[in-house]
């Protein structure tokens, strides 16, 4: 049943290209697709880990420079008169490079917090991503600052036999995010599903007896950072060669919070719940376009947040998979709960 | 008491808040397989010294080992892979997960794969997952909640949740058992229960250390009781001596004796 559900909308997902044609459409929906991989990558953290990264889209931002400045190449001045020079590489590379850079800040960002946690690790991911903005804005030698990375080339796959299919149009770059959002999304549902997962698990809901039992809190916390900064890297990386221009305002807070407002309307803790907040959140500006300034479009954000959190406290997925359960046991559970409760009389 | 080989030795222990003595140099030993319960009235440093034991506070002096390491320094999860596992008076399950989840969490230290082998699903994490359901369906049946297998931890009754605090433990596959007041908030039957477990596990060559309120409880099931007060130990041995033990009558058990 669930297997059944997940292939139909996989299939939904994928058929979209062939029938729609309108390509502001189609490019709503590839960004809203990476921005549902960031939300993703939050998620892991935020939802099965319960510790919020308010500086989350520092790993996106930095994703997206890795892998803009690998395929391009560059020269920048190093102190003491070296010099950083560096010819271009495949986008693929940079797509490798934007992970593994990106998931290193990421355990240097939870070694550092992870000893004290809590509001600790907000403030510091916060100023980490602060950090990094100034540096990508200020180092112009290396980022161009405000100019911007620009003529970003898109991402070719090397194809055995075949040469190279270079990912240009929308229609090749919206399978390109529906695939890496596919893994994504089948990672972290294999992470939490593993021993790991339930070791996450333990750690949200009752730090002392998860440590009594030999789990590991730095440990842990540290590699659910390293594997969500990873996979936000992986979406900057789409996002650069996709957009093929970058520029520091890539690391605005508003993204963070943008990423936030998916995971928490959506359901944080649930697999699906990013998936449906940032489908939401990503295309309600498509939808509010025609009808409000871009300055009301935020209000009604806050609008439609406040509402969903009204009807479905715990965000869309989880009050909904909850509504669905109790109505189709509800007789079922309250003969159950008759049982248990004459049961729990008897011995005494 | 016959001749066993020493578990764990407290030696010298002094713990200090401030100004506050919570313990001033307790040493006392218990041996494989025994089970030793540490009592004492309310604020003597039962909890204190548990917490000493399991790495979750710093002793100000002295220091603990256990078999033959020194705990001193090592962080509680630390001294969890030692085989020293704990359960806690209050905070003693996974709330939100169901009573089977609550234990394949807490058989953390026996499902460590690689990461990467469960993220492949690879035969090797796949059979270490099969090993730790079927784990913890035993371990259910052992303690007695198999009907309670599916309901969310946090809605169980006291008592309930104390059988799956113990089972999470045992999960951690303890060599020596330290456990908080687990009968409190039980009934007799449940009390009376709870006592053939604890010699079960005991009869698995578990050691126990026990705190506890329930006098009848600790005569019954204790090898060797050890008593504190204000901090320091007032009396130690087997329960008959206790009893007998005009300092313990006076400075603890006094009108409860009669009851005892």
């Amino acid at each position: 049943m669930r297997a059944a559900v997940t292939i139909l909308v996989v299939a939904a997902l994928a058929s979209v290209p062939l029938w729609l044609r309108d390509p502001y459409l189609l490019n709503a929906l590839i960004t809203t697709g990476i921005f549902v991989i960031g939300a993703m990558s939050l998620n892991l953290l935020l939802g099965f880990t319960g510790q919020l990264s308010l500086g989350h889209i520092a790993f996106f931002g930095i994703g997206a420079y890795v892998s803009a400045l690998t395929s391009l190449g560059f020269d920048a001045g190093l102190p003491g008169g070296f010099r950083l020079v560096h010819t271009s590489w495949p986008p693929i590379a940079g797509f490798v490079l934007a992970i593994l850079v990106a998931g290193s800040c990421g355990y240097f960002v939870g070694l550092l917090s992870f000893r004290v946690r809590g509001a600790y690790f907000v403030i510091v991911t916060i100023s980490f991503a602060e950090v990094v903005r100034l540096v990508a804005l200020n180092w112009v030698e290396l980022t161009q600052g405000p100019l911007a990375l620009t003529n970003i080339p898109s991402i070719a796959l090397p194809l055995p036999g075949f040469g190279e299919l270079t990912l240009r149009t929308k229609f090749h770059n919206y399978y390109l995010v529906l695939v890496v959002a596919l893994i994504a999304y089948l990672l972290i549902a294999r992470l939490v599903h593993s021993h790991f997962g339930r070791a996450m698990r333990g750690l949200m809901e009752n730090e002392t007896l998860a440590v009594s039992v030999g789990i590991d809190v730095t440990r842990t916390l540290t590699l659910a950072a390293v594997i969500s900064a990873a996979i936000a890297g992986a979406a900057g990386s789409l996002y650069a060669h996709y957009i093929r221009i970058i520029d520091p305002e890539v690391f605005a807070f508003i993204n963070t919070v943008t990423m936030v407002i998916m995971v928490i309307s959506g359901g944080k803790g649930s697999l699906a719940g990013p998936v449906v907040g940032g489908l939401i959140f990503g295309l309600l500006p498509v939808a509010l376009r025609p009808v409000m300034a871009p300055e009301a479009q935020w209000i009604a954000y806050g609008g439609v947040l406040i509402a969903i959190l009204f009807v479905l406290p715990r965000g869309i997925v989880p009050s909904l998979a909850q509504r669905f359960a109790r109505r189709r046991s509800g007789a079922a559970a309250l003969a159950t709960a008759a049982l248990t409760d004459t049961g729990a009389k008897e011995p005494a | 008491m016959t001749a066993r080989s020493v578990a764990m030795t407290i030696d010298q222990v002094a713990v200090r808040f401030g100004g506050l003595v919570a313990i001033s140099d307790m040493s006392f030993t218990v041996g494989e397989g025994e089970i030793v319960s540490l009592i004492g009235p309310n604020g003597a440093g039962k909890t204190t010294a548990f917490n000493v034991m399991t790495g979750f506070l710093t002793p100000s002096a002295g220091r603990v080992t256990y078999q033959g390491t020194t705990l001193t320094g090592l962080k509680p999860h630390e001294i969890a892979d030692l085989g020293l596992i704990r359960t806690f008076q209050r905070t003693s399950v996974f709330p939100n997960d169901t009573v089977y989840d609550n234990l394949l969490i807490g058989l953390h230290r026996q499902g460590r794969v690689r990461l990467l082998d469960a993220i492949l699903g690879l035969p090797g994490a796949r059979a270490s997952e099969r090993r730790l359901r079927q784990r913890a369906s035993e371990l259910i049946e052992w303690v007695g909640l198999e009907r309670r297998a599916y309901d969310t931890a946090g809605s169980l009754s006291y008592g309930e949740q104390r059988l799956v605090g113990v089972a999470l433990a045992l999960a951690a596959e303890p060599s020596m058992l330290l456990l908080d007041e687990p009968v409190s908030g039980m009934n007799a039957s449940e009390t009376h229960r709870f006592v053939e477990l604890i010699r079960s596990i005991r009869d698995r060559g578990i050691t126990i250390l026990l705190v506890e309120h329930d006098m009848p409880m600790v005569m019954t099931v204790s090898d060797r009781i050890v008593v504190l007060n204000y901090g320091r130990i007032i009396a130690e041995g087997t329960p008959d001596v206790i009893r007998n033990d005009p300092a313990v009558i006076e400075a603890y058990l006094g009108h409860g004796a009669a009851r005892a």
